[in-house]
Protein backbone atom coordinates (compact mmCIF):
# COMPACT_ATOMS: atom_id res chain seq x y z
CA UNK A 1 0.00 0.00 0.00
CA UNK A 2 1.29 3.44 -0.88
CA UNK A 3 1.86 5.76 2.03
CA UNK A 4 -0.51 8.38 0.70
CA UNK A 5 -3.37 5.96 0.28
CA UNK A 6 -6.56 6.67 2.22
CA UNK A 7 -8.47 3.44 2.60
CA UNK A 8 -12.26 3.29 2.66
CA UNK A 9 -13.24 1.55 5.91
CA UNK A 10 -16.96 1.82 5.14
CA UNK A 11 -17.13 -0.22 1.91
CA UNK A 12 -18.41 -3.52 3.28
CA UNK A 13 -21.01 -2.01 5.58
CA UNK A 14 -22.12 0.45 2.90
CA UNK A 15 -22.97 -2.30 0.46
CA UNK A 16 -24.33 -4.71 3.08
CA UNK A 17 -26.66 -2.44 5.03
CA UNK A 18 -25.95 1.23 4.35
CA UNK A 19 -25.73 2.51 7.91
CA UNK A 20 -24.07 1.92 11.24
CA UNK A 21 -24.94 3.21 14.69
CA UNK A 22 -22.03 4.34 16.85
CA UNK A 23 -21.88 5.80 20.32
CA UNK A 24 -20.78 9.37 21.00
CA UNK A 25 -20.83 10.53 24.62
CA UNK A 26 -24.10 8.62 25.22
CA UNK A 27 -25.81 10.40 22.33
CA UNK A 28 -25.58 7.71 19.61
CA UNK A 29 -25.31 8.58 15.94
CA UNK A 30 -26.44 6.50 13.00
CA UNK A 31 -23.95 7.07 10.21
CA UNK A 32 -25.53 7.01 6.75
CA UNK A 33 -23.06 5.53 4.31
CA UNK A 34 -24.64 5.61 0.84
CA UNK A 35 -24.33 8.54 -1.56
CA UNK A 36 -28.05 8.64 -2.30
CA UNK A 37 -29.15 8.52 1.35
CA UNK A 38 -26.55 11.09 2.37
CA UNK A 39 -27.69 13.59 -0.27
CA UNK A 40 -31.43 13.01 0.32
CA UNK A 41 -31.04 13.38 4.06
CA UNK A 42 -28.86 16.48 3.73
CA UNK A 43 -31.56 18.02 1.57
CA UNK A 44 -34.45 17.16 3.91
CA UNK A 45 -33.86 19.73 6.64
CA UNK A 46 -37.40 19.48 7.96
CA UNK A 47 -36.98 15.92 9.17
CA UNK A 48 -33.21 16.15 9.71
CA UNK A 49 -32.50 19.46 11.38
CA UNK A 50 -29.33 21.42 11.99
CA UNK A 51 -31.15 23.80 14.30
CA UNK A 52 -30.83 22.02 17.61
CA UNK A 53 -28.77 22.53 20.78
CA UNK A 54 -25.51 24.22 19.63
CA UNK A 55 -22.81 21.62 19.05
CA UNK A 56 -25.14 18.62 18.86
CA UNK A 57 -24.95 18.11 15.09
CA UNK A 58 -21.19 17.86 15.28
CA UNK A 59 -19.68 14.42 15.83
CA UNK A 60 -18.06 14.16 18.34
CA UNK A 61 -20.70 16.34 19.96
CA UNK A 62 -19.58 19.77 21.16
CA UNK A 63 -22.61 20.25 23.40
CA UNK A 64 -20.45 20.20 26.52
CA UNK A 65 -17.86 22.66 25.29
CA UNK A 66 -19.79 25.47 23.65
CA UNK A 67 -23.03 27.46 23.83
CA UNK A 68 -22.41 29.74 20.86
CA UNK A 69 -24.54 28.79 17.88
CA UNK A 70 -22.46 28.63 14.71
CA UNK A 71 -24.13 30.65 11.96
CA UNK A 72 -25.47 29.84 9.38
CA UNK A 73 -24.33 26.26 10.03
CA UNK A 74 -26.68 25.55 12.94
CA UNK A 75 -29.82 27.14 11.47
CA UNK A 76 -32.39 25.67 9.08
CA UNK A 77 -34.02 27.31 6.08
CA UNK A 78 -35.55 29.79 5.61
CA UNK A 79 -33.58 31.76 8.23
CA UNK A 80 -30.42 29.88 7.22
CA UNK A 81 -30.80 31.30 3.71
CA UNK A 82 -31.28 34.81 5.06
CA UNK A 83 -27.99 34.58 6.97
CA UNK A 84 -26.29 32.94 4.06
CA UNK A 85 -27.30 35.73 1.67
CA UNK A 86 -25.70 38.28 4.01
CA UNK A 87 -22.43 36.32 3.83
CA UNK A 88 -22.42 35.00 0.28
CA UNK A 89 -20.74 37.91 -1.49
CA UNK A 90 -17.93 38.11 1.09
CA UNK A 91 -17.20 34.39 0.92
CA UNK A 92 -17.15 34.47 -2.90
CA UNK A 93 -14.30 37.03 -2.90
CA UNK A 94 -11.77 34.25 -3.58
CA UNK A 95 -13.09 34.26 -7.15
CA UNK A 96 -11.63 37.76 -7.64
CA UNK A 97 -8.36 38.11 -9.53
CA UNK A 98 -6.65 40.26 -6.86
CA UNK A 99 -7.50 37.70 -4.14
CA UNK A 100 -6.00 34.93 -6.26
CA UNK A 101 -2.89 36.97 -6.95
CA UNK A 102 -2.33 37.57 -3.24
CA UNK A 103 -2.92 33.90 -2.50
CA UNK A 104 -0.52 32.87 -5.26
CA UNK A 105 2.19 35.02 -3.69
CA UNK A 106 1.61 33.34 -0.31
CA UNK A 107 1.65 29.82 -1.71
CA UNK A 108 4.64 30.47 -3.90
CA UNK A 109 6.70 31.96 -1.10
CA UNK A 110 5.96 29.19 1.41
CA UNK A 111 6.94 26.57 -1.18
CA UNK A 112 10.20 28.45 -1.72
CA UNK A 113 10.79 28.50 2.04
CA UNK A 114 10.30 24.72 2.15
CA UNK A 115 12.58 24.13 -0.83
CA UNK A 116 15.36 25.81 1.10
CA UNK A 117 15.07 23.28 3.95
CA UNK A 118 16.81 19.95 4.21
CA UNK A 119 13.49 18.43 5.37
CA UNK A 120 10.22 19.65 6.79
CA UNK A 121 7.24 18.46 8.76
CA UNK A 122 4.31 19.18 6.46
CA UNK A 123 1.45 19.54 8.96
CA UNK A 124 3.07 22.10 11.24
CA UNK A 125 5.60 23.76 8.97
CA UNK A 126 3.62 23.93 5.75
CA UNK A 127 -0.11 23.21 5.96
CA UNK A 128 -0.81 25.07 9.21
CA UNK A 129 1.06 28.27 8.25
CA UNK A 130 -0.43 28.17 4.76
CA UNK A 131 -3.95 27.74 6.14
CA UNK A 132 -3.44 30.54 8.65
CA UNK A 133 -1.87 32.97 6.19
CA UNK A 134 -4.57 32.29 3.61
CA UNK A 135 -7.21 32.95 6.27
CA UNK A 136 -5.95 36.52 6.61
CA UNK A 137 -7.19 37.01 3.04
CA UNK A 138 -10.60 35.55 3.75
CA UNK A 139 -10.96 37.72 6.85
CA UNK A 140 -9.18 40.67 5.25
CA UNK A 141 -7.05 41.10 8.37
CA UNK A 142 -3.34 41.99 8.63
CA UNK A 143 -0.95 39.19 7.64
CA UNK A 144 0.69 39.18 11.06
CA UNK A 145 -2.53 37.88 12.68
CA UNK A 146 -1.61 34.55 11.13
CA UNK A 147 1.22 34.25 13.65
CA UNK A 148 -1.31 34.14 16.50
CA UNK A 149 -3.42 31.53 14.76
CA UNK A 150 -0.39 29.39 13.98
CA UNK A 151 0.55 29.49 17.67
CA UNK A 152 -2.78 27.83 18.56
CA UNK A 153 -1.66 24.60 16.87
CA UNK A 154 -3.60 22.43 14.47
CA UNK A 155 -6.81 21.98 16.43
CA UNK A 156 -9.00 24.83 17.52
CA UNK A 157 -11.11 22.69 19.84
CA UNK A 158 -8.76 19.84 20.63
CA UNK A 159 -5.40 19.39 22.20
CA UNK A 160 -2.98 16.64 21.42
CA UNK A 161 -4.38 13.26 22.37
CA UNK A 162 -7.67 14.55 23.74
CA UNK A 163 -10.99 14.54 21.99
CA UNK A 164 -12.40 17.87 23.09
CA UNK A 165 -10.89 20.64 25.08
CA UNK A 166 -13.02 23.44 26.51
CA UNK A 167 -9.97 25.52 27.53
CA UNK A 168 -8.70 25.46 24.01
CA UNK A 169 -12.10 26.48 22.63
CA UNK A 170 -12.08 29.41 25.08
CA UNK A 171 -8.83 30.73 23.60
CA UNK A 172 -10.63 31.05 20.28
CA UNK A 173 -13.83 32.51 21.78
CA UNK A 174 -11.93 35.10 23.81
CA UNK A 175 -9.89 36.07 20.77
CA UNK A 176 -13.02 36.50 18.63
CA UNK A 177 -14.71 38.52 21.40
CA UNK A 178 -11.76 40.90 21.52
CA UNK A 179 -11.66 41.26 17.76
CA UNK A 180 -15.38 41.97 17.57
CA UNK A 181 -15.09 44.60 20.34
CA UNK A 182 -12.27 46.19 18.40
CA UNK A 183 -14.37 46.16 15.22
CA UNK A 184 -17.27 47.78 17.09
CA UNK A 185 -15.02 50.52 18.51
CA UNK A 186 -12.89 51.04 15.40
CA UNK A 187 -14.53 49.60 12.29
CA UNK A 188 -12.21 48.69 9.43
CA UNK A 189 -12.77 46.71 6.24
CA UNK A 190 -12.21 43.28 7.80
CA UNK A 191 -14.85 40.57 8.17
CA UNK A 192 -15.53 41.39 11.84
CA UNK A 193 -16.40 44.98 10.94
CA UNK A 194 -18.41 44.00 7.88
CA UNK A 195 -20.46 41.58 9.99
CA UNK A 196 -21.16 44.18 12.68
CA UNK A 197 -22.41 46.55 9.99
CA UNK A 198 -24.50 43.94 8.13
CA UNK A 199 -28.22 44.39 7.79
CA UNK A 200 -30.24 41.35 8.68
CA UNK A 201 -34.01 41.11 8.88
CA UNK A 202 -34.40 44.89 9.18
CA UNK A 203 -31.73 45.28 11.89
CA UNK A 204 -27.97 44.91 12.29
CA UNK A 205 -26.39 41.54 13.08
CA UNK A 206 -25.86 41.15 16.82
CA UNK A 207 -22.44 40.54 18.31
CA UNK A 208 -23.49 37.00 19.27
CA UNK A 209 -24.52 36.30 15.68
CA UNK A 210 -21.27 37.73 14.32
CA UNK A 211 -19.42 35.59 16.83
CA UNK A 212 -21.30 32.54 15.55
CA UNK A 213 -20.12 33.29 12.02
CA UNK A 214 -16.54 33.86 13.11
CA UNK A 215 -16.35 30.66 15.18
CA UNK A 216 -17.64 28.73 12.18
CA UNK A 217 -15.09 30.39 9.90
CA UNK A 218 -12.19 29.59 12.20
CA UNK A 219 -13.23 26.08 13.19
CA UNK A 220 -14.65 24.86 9.90
CA UNK A 221 -11.66 25.84 7.85
CA UNK A 222 -8.84 24.61 10.02
CA UNK A 223 -8.40 20.80 10.24
CA UNK A 224 -10.16 20.45 6.91
CA UNK A 225 -7.81 22.70 4.95
CA UNK A 226 -4.78 21.36 6.81
CA UNK A 227 -5.74 17.77 5.96
CA UNK A 228 -6.45 18.59 2.32
CA UNK A 229 -3.10 20.34 1.89
CA UNK A 230 -1.13 17.67 3.76
CA UNK A 231 -2.82 14.80 1.92
CA UNK A 232 -2.08 16.49 -1.40
CA UNK A 233 1.63 16.67 -0.53
CA UNK A 234 1.65 12.99 0.46
CA UNK A 235 -0.16 12.09 -2.77
CA UNK A 236 2.41 13.91 -4.91
CA UNK A 237 5.23 12.23 -3.01
CA UNK A 238 3.85 8.89 -4.15
CA UNK A 239 2.89 10.18 -7.60
CA UNK A 240 5.57 12.39 -9.13
CA UNK A 241 4.04 11.59 -12.54
CA UNK A 242 0.97 13.55 -11.45
CA UNK A 243 3.06 16.65 -10.74
CA UNK A 244 4.46 16.31 -14.22
CA UNK A 245 1.05 15.84 -15.76
CA UNK A 246 -0.36 18.96 -14.06
CA UNK A 247 2.65 20.90 -15.29
CA UNK A 248 1.85 19.86 -18.84
CA UNK A 249 -1.93 20.02 -18.52
CA UNK A 250 -2.75 22.83 -16.08
CA UNK A 251 -6.26 22.89 -17.53
CA UNK A 252 -7.12 19.75 -15.52
CA UNK A 253 -6.19 21.32 -12.17
CA UNK A 254 -9.82 22.19 -11.41
CA UNK A 255 -10.84 18.58 -11.93
CA UNK A 256 -7.85 17.37 -9.95
CA UNK A 257 -8.85 19.50 -6.96
CA UNK A 258 -12.44 18.22 -6.98
CA UNK A 259 -11.09 14.69 -7.23
CA UNK A 260 -8.76 15.19 -4.29
CA UNK A 261 -11.59 16.64 -2.21
CA UNK A 262 -13.63 13.55 -3.07
CA UNK A 263 -10.85 11.11 -2.28
CA UNK A 264 -9.55 12.88 0.84
CA UNK A 265 -12.97 13.89 2.21
CA UNK A 266 -11.34 16.18 4.77
CA UNK A 267 -14.47 16.11 6.93
CA UNK A 268 -15.59 12.53 7.55
CA UNK A 269 -19.19 13.26 8.47
CA UNK A 270 -21.65 15.78 9.90
CA UNK A 271 -24.73 15.09 11.99
CA UNK A 272 -28.38 16.04 11.96
CA UNK A 273 -31.08 15.61 14.61
CA UNK A 274 -34.23 13.73 13.61
CA UNK A 275 -37.36 15.83 14.19
CA UNK A 276 -40.01 13.12 13.63
CA UNK A 277 -39.91 9.33 13.37
CA UNK A 278 -38.58 8.57 9.93
CA UNK A 279 -37.06 5.86 7.79
CA UNK A 280 -33.69 6.15 6.05
CA UNK A 281 -32.20 3.21 4.21
CA UNK A 282 -34.29 0.68 6.20
CA UNK A 283 -33.17 2.34 9.41
CA UNK A 284 -35.96 3.53 11.69
CA UNK A 285 -34.70 6.95 12.74
CA UNK A 286 -36.47 7.92 15.97
CA UNK A 287 -37.39 11.50 16.76
CA UNK A 288 -34.67 13.30 18.73
CA UNK A 289 -32.02 10.75 17.76
CA UNK A 290 -29.02 11.65 15.62
CA UNK A 291 -27.95 10.59 12.14
CA UNK A 292 -24.80 11.59 10.34
CA UNK A 293 -24.10 12.24 6.70
CA UNK A 294 -20.92 10.33 6.03
CA UNK A 295 -19.32 12.32 3.23
CA UNK A 296 -16.25 10.08 3.28
CA UNK A 297 -18.28 6.96 2.63
CA UNK A 298 -20.61 8.57 0.07
CA UNK A 299 -17.55 9.75 -1.84
CA UNK A 300 -16.42 6.14 -2.35
CA UNK A 301 -19.83 4.78 -3.31
CA UNK A 302 -19.16 2.37 -6.16
CA UNK A 303 -22.68 2.89 -7.48
CA UNK A 304 -21.76 6.48 -8.29
CA UNK A 305 -18.00 6.56 -8.87
CA UNK A 306 -15.99 4.30 -11.14
CA UNK A 307 -12.73 3.21 -9.51
CA UNK A 308 -13.78 4.97 -6.30
CA UNK A 309 -10.56 4.16 -4.47
CA UNK A 310 -8.31 5.75 -7.07
CA UNK A 311 -7.46 9.37 -7.65
CA UNK A 312 -8.38 9.94 -11.29
CA UNK A 313 -6.91 13.40 -11.79
CA UNK A 314 -9.12 14.39 -14.72
CA UNK A 315 -12.34 12.74 -13.52
CA UNK A 316 -14.98 14.49 -15.60
CA UNK A 317 -18.21 13.74 -13.77
CA UNK A 318 -17.68 13.89 -10.06
CA UNK A 319 -20.80 14.50 -7.96
CA UNK A 320 -18.81 14.28 -4.73
CA UNK A 321 -20.06 15.58 -1.41
CA UNK A 322 -16.67 16.56 -0.01
CA UNK A 323 -17.96 20.08 0.65
CA UNK A 324 -21.24 18.73 1.99
CA UNK A 325 -24.45 18.96 0.06
CA UNK A 326 -27.55 21.10 -0.39
CA UNK A 327 -28.40 24.13 1.76
CA UNK A 328 -25.50 23.68 4.12
CA UNK A 329 -22.75 23.13 1.58
CA UNK A 330 -19.44 24.53 2.76
CA UNK A 331 -19.44 28.33 3.10
CA UNK A 332 -15.64 28.37 2.80
CA UNK A 333 -15.52 26.15 -0.27
CA UNK A 334 -14.65 28.99 -2.66
CA UNK A 335 -11.66 29.88 -0.50
CA UNK A 336 -10.65 26.23 -0.04
CA UNK A 337 -10.89 25.51 -3.75
CA UNK A 338 -8.65 28.47 -4.56
CA UNK A 339 -6.06 27.36 -2.01
CA UNK A 340 -6.00 23.91 -3.54
CA UNK A 341 -6.00 25.07 -7.16
CA UNK A 342 -3.17 27.50 -6.55
CA UNK A 343 -1.27 24.96 -4.46
CA UNK A 344 -1.44 22.38 -7.24
CA UNK A 345 -0.40 24.93 -9.85
CA UNK A 346 2.56 26.20 -7.85
CA UNK A 347 3.71 22.73 -6.78
CA UNK A 348 3.58 21.49 -10.36
CA UNK A 349 5.67 24.44 -11.53
CA UNK A 350 8.29 24.29 -8.79
CA UNK A 351 8.52 20.75 -7.44
CA UNK A 352 10.04 17.82 -9.28
CA UNK A 353 9.62 15.24 -6.55
CA UNK A 354 8.86 14.86 -2.86
CA UNK A 355 10.38 12.22 -0.59
CA UNK A 356 8.52 10.98 2.47
CA UNK A 357 10.99 10.47 5.33
CA UNK A 358 8.62 9.34 8.08
CA UNK A 359 5.04 9.82 9.11
CA UNK A 360 2.37 9.26 11.72
CA UNK A 361 -1.13 8.77 10.37
CA UNK A 362 -4.14 10.51 11.89
CA UNK A 363 -6.70 7.76 12.29
CA UNK A 364 -10.17 8.55 13.56
CA UNK A 365 -12.17 5.95 15.42
CA UNK A 366 -15.90 5.83 14.68
CA UNK A 367 -17.35 2.82 16.47
CA UNK A 368 -15.64 -0.15 14.84
CA UNK A 369 -14.52 1.91 11.83
CA UNK A 370 -11.04 3.32 11.69
CA UNK A 371 -10.69 6.09 9.16
CA UNK A 372 -7.46 7.73 8.10
CA UNK A 373 -8.16 11.41 7.59
CA UNK A 374 -4.59 12.65 7.22
CA UNK A 375 -1.42 12.78 9.28
CA UNK A 376 -0.37 13.88 12.74
CA UNK A 377 3.00 14.47 11.22
CA UNK A 378 4.76 13.70 7.98
CA UNK A 379 8.38 14.60 7.35
CA UNK A 380 9.31 15.11 3.74
CA UNK A 381 11.91 16.62 1.49
CA UNK A 382 10.90 18.84 -1.41
CA UNK A 383 13.10 18.59 -4.51
CA UNK A 384 12.99 21.40 -7.03
CA UNK A 385 12.50 20.68 -10.71
CA UNK A 386 15.90 20.00 -12.19
CA UNK A 387 16.49 21.98 -15.35
CA UNK B 1 -20.64 28.99 -33.21
CA UNK B 2 -23.70 29.45 -31.01
CA UNK B 3 -25.40 32.58 -29.70
CA UNK B 4 -26.63 31.97 -26.19
CA UNK B 5 -28.87 34.34 -24.25
CA UNK B 6 -28.91 34.44 -20.46
CA UNK B 7 -31.65 36.13 -18.45
CA UNK B 8 -30.39 36.97 -14.97
CA UNK B 9 -32.45 37.30 -11.80
CA UNK B 10 -32.57 41.08 -12.26
CA UNK B 11 -34.12 40.54 -15.72
CA UNK B 12 -31.05 41.50 -17.73
CA UNK B 13 -30.79 39.77 -21.11
CA UNK B 14 -27.22 39.10 -22.16
CA UNK B 15 -26.36 37.37 -25.41
CA UNK B 16 -22.88 35.90 -25.82
CA UNK B 17 -21.19 33.82 -28.48
CA UNK B 18 -19.44 30.56 -27.80
CA UNK B 19 -17.56 28.05 -29.89
CA UNK B 20 -16.75 25.11 -27.65
CA UNK B 21 -16.66 23.99 -24.04
CA UNK B 22 -19.53 24.13 -21.63
CA UNK B 23 -22.22 26.77 -21.33
CA UNK B 24 -21.21 27.19 -17.67
CA UNK B 25 -17.63 28.09 -18.64
CA UNK B 26 -18.93 30.56 -21.24
CA UNK B 27 -21.18 32.18 -18.63
CA UNK B 28 -18.36 32.46 -16.09
CA UNK B 29 -16.01 33.97 -18.70
CA UNK B 30 -18.64 36.57 -19.46
CA UNK B 31 -19.45 37.28 -15.83
CA UNK B 32 -23.09 36.22 -16.06
CA UNK B 33 -24.54 36.99 -12.65
CA UNK B 34 -25.78 33.95 -10.74
CA UNK B 35 -23.69 31.36 -12.58
CA UNK B 36 -20.73 30.60 -10.34
CA UNK B 37 -19.63 27.20 -11.59
CA UNK B 38 -17.86 26.59 -8.28
CA UNK B 39 -16.80 23.00 -8.97
CA UNK B 40 -15.50 23.83 -12.44
CA UNK B 41 -18.03 21.65 -14.22
CA UNK B 42 -17.90 18.18 -12.66
CA UNK B 43 -21.56 18.10 -11.62
CA UNK B 44 -20.93 18.47 -7.91
CA UNK B 45 -22.17 21.92 -6.89
CA UNK B 46 -25.28 22.96 -8.87
CA UNK B 47 -24.19 26.61 -8.93
CA UNK B 48 -24.69 26.70 -12.71
CA UNK B 49 -28.39 25.83 -12.68
CA UNK B 50 -30.45 27.33 -15.54
CA UNK B 51 -33.98 26.98 -16.86
CA UNK B 52 -34.11 26.42 -20.61
CA UNK B 53 -36.83 28.43 -22.39
CA UNK B 54 -39.64 25.91 -23.11
CA UNK B 55 -39.44 26.50 -26.86
CA UNK B 56 -35.68 25.78 -26.82
CA UNK B 57 -35.72 22.46 -24.98
CA UNK B 58 -35.38 20.57 -28.28
CA UNK B 59 -32.00 22.26 -28.82
CA UNK B 60 -30.52 20.55 -25.77
CA UNK B 61 -29.60 16.92 -25.38
CA UNK B 62 -31.13 14.86 -22.64
CA UNK B 63 -29.68 15.15 -19.15
CA UNK B 64 -27.70 12.24 -17.72
CA UNK B 65 -28.90 10.41 -14.64
CA UNK B 66 -26.20 12.03 -12.52
CA UNK B 67 -27.36 15.47 -13.60
CA UNK B 68 -31.03 14.61 -13.05
CA UNK B 69 -30.32 13.22 -9.57
CA UNK B 70 -28.48 16.40 -8.70
CA UNK B 71 -31.31 18.61 -9.97
CA UNK B 72 -33.91 16.56 -8.13
CA UNK B 73 -32.43 17.78 -4.88
CA UNK B 74 -32.40 21.47 -5.78
CA UNK B 75 -35.19 23.66 -4.41
CA UNK B 76 -35.69 25.63 -7.63
CA UNK B 77 -35.86 22.78 -10.11
CA UNK B 78 -38.62 22.54 -12.69
CA UNK B 79 -39.08 20.52 -15.89
CA UNK B 80 -36.84 22.98 -17.78
CA UNK B 81 -33.92 22.82 -15.37
CA UNK B 82 -30.40 21.95 -16.49
CA UNK B 83 -26.92 22.26 -15.09
CA UNK B 84 -25.19 24.45 -17.63
CA UNK B 85 -21.85 22.68 -17.06
CA UNK B 86 -23.45 19.69 -18.73
CA UNK B 87 -24.57 21.66 -21.80
CA UNK B 88 -21.85 21.49 -24.41
CA UNK B 89 -21.69 24.37 -26.86
CA UNK B 90 -22.39 23.40 -30.45
CA UNK B 91 -24.37 24.83 -33.36
CA UNK B 92 -27.39 22.93 -32.04
CA UNK B 93 -27.57 25.36 -29.13
CA UNK B 94 -27.63 28.46 -31.34
CA UNK B 95 -30.34 30.86 -30.21
CA UNK B 96 -31.06 29.12 -26.92
CA UNK B 97 -32.43 31.27 -24.09
CA UNK B 98 -31.48 30.30 -20.53
CA UNK B 99 -32.90 31.82 -17.39
CA UNK B 100 -30.41 31.74 -14.52
CA UNK B 101 -31.95 29.86 -11.59
CA UNK B 102 -32.24 31.42 -8.14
Amino acid sequence: MKKSEIPDPFAAQRSKCGYETIDDQNDPVTMLLRHKDVRKTAHNYKTFTSETVPGRIVVPSEVNIRDTRQIPFEMDPPIHGAYRSVLEAWFKRPNNADYQEALTTMVSSIIDEMLAKESLEVVNEFALPLQSRALTLLLNTPFKESETWISWGTHVFRSEGEALDADKANVLYDYIDRELDRAIANPSDDLYSVLMQSDFDGRKLSKEEAKGVMVLTFAGGRDTVINAVTNAIAYFADHPESLKRLRKEPEIITNAVEEMIRYFSPLTHMGRVVTEDAQVCEHAAKADSRVSLCWASANRDENVFENPDEIVLDRKINPHVGFGFSHHNCLGATHARQIMRILLKELSEKIGSIEILDLKENIEQWGRFQRKVGYHKINVKFNAITP
Amino acid sequence: MAKITFITSDEQRITVEGFSGSVMALAVENGIKGIDGDCGGVCSCATCHVHVAPEDVSKTREASEIETDMLELDDHTDQYSRLSCQLQISEDLDGVVLRVAK
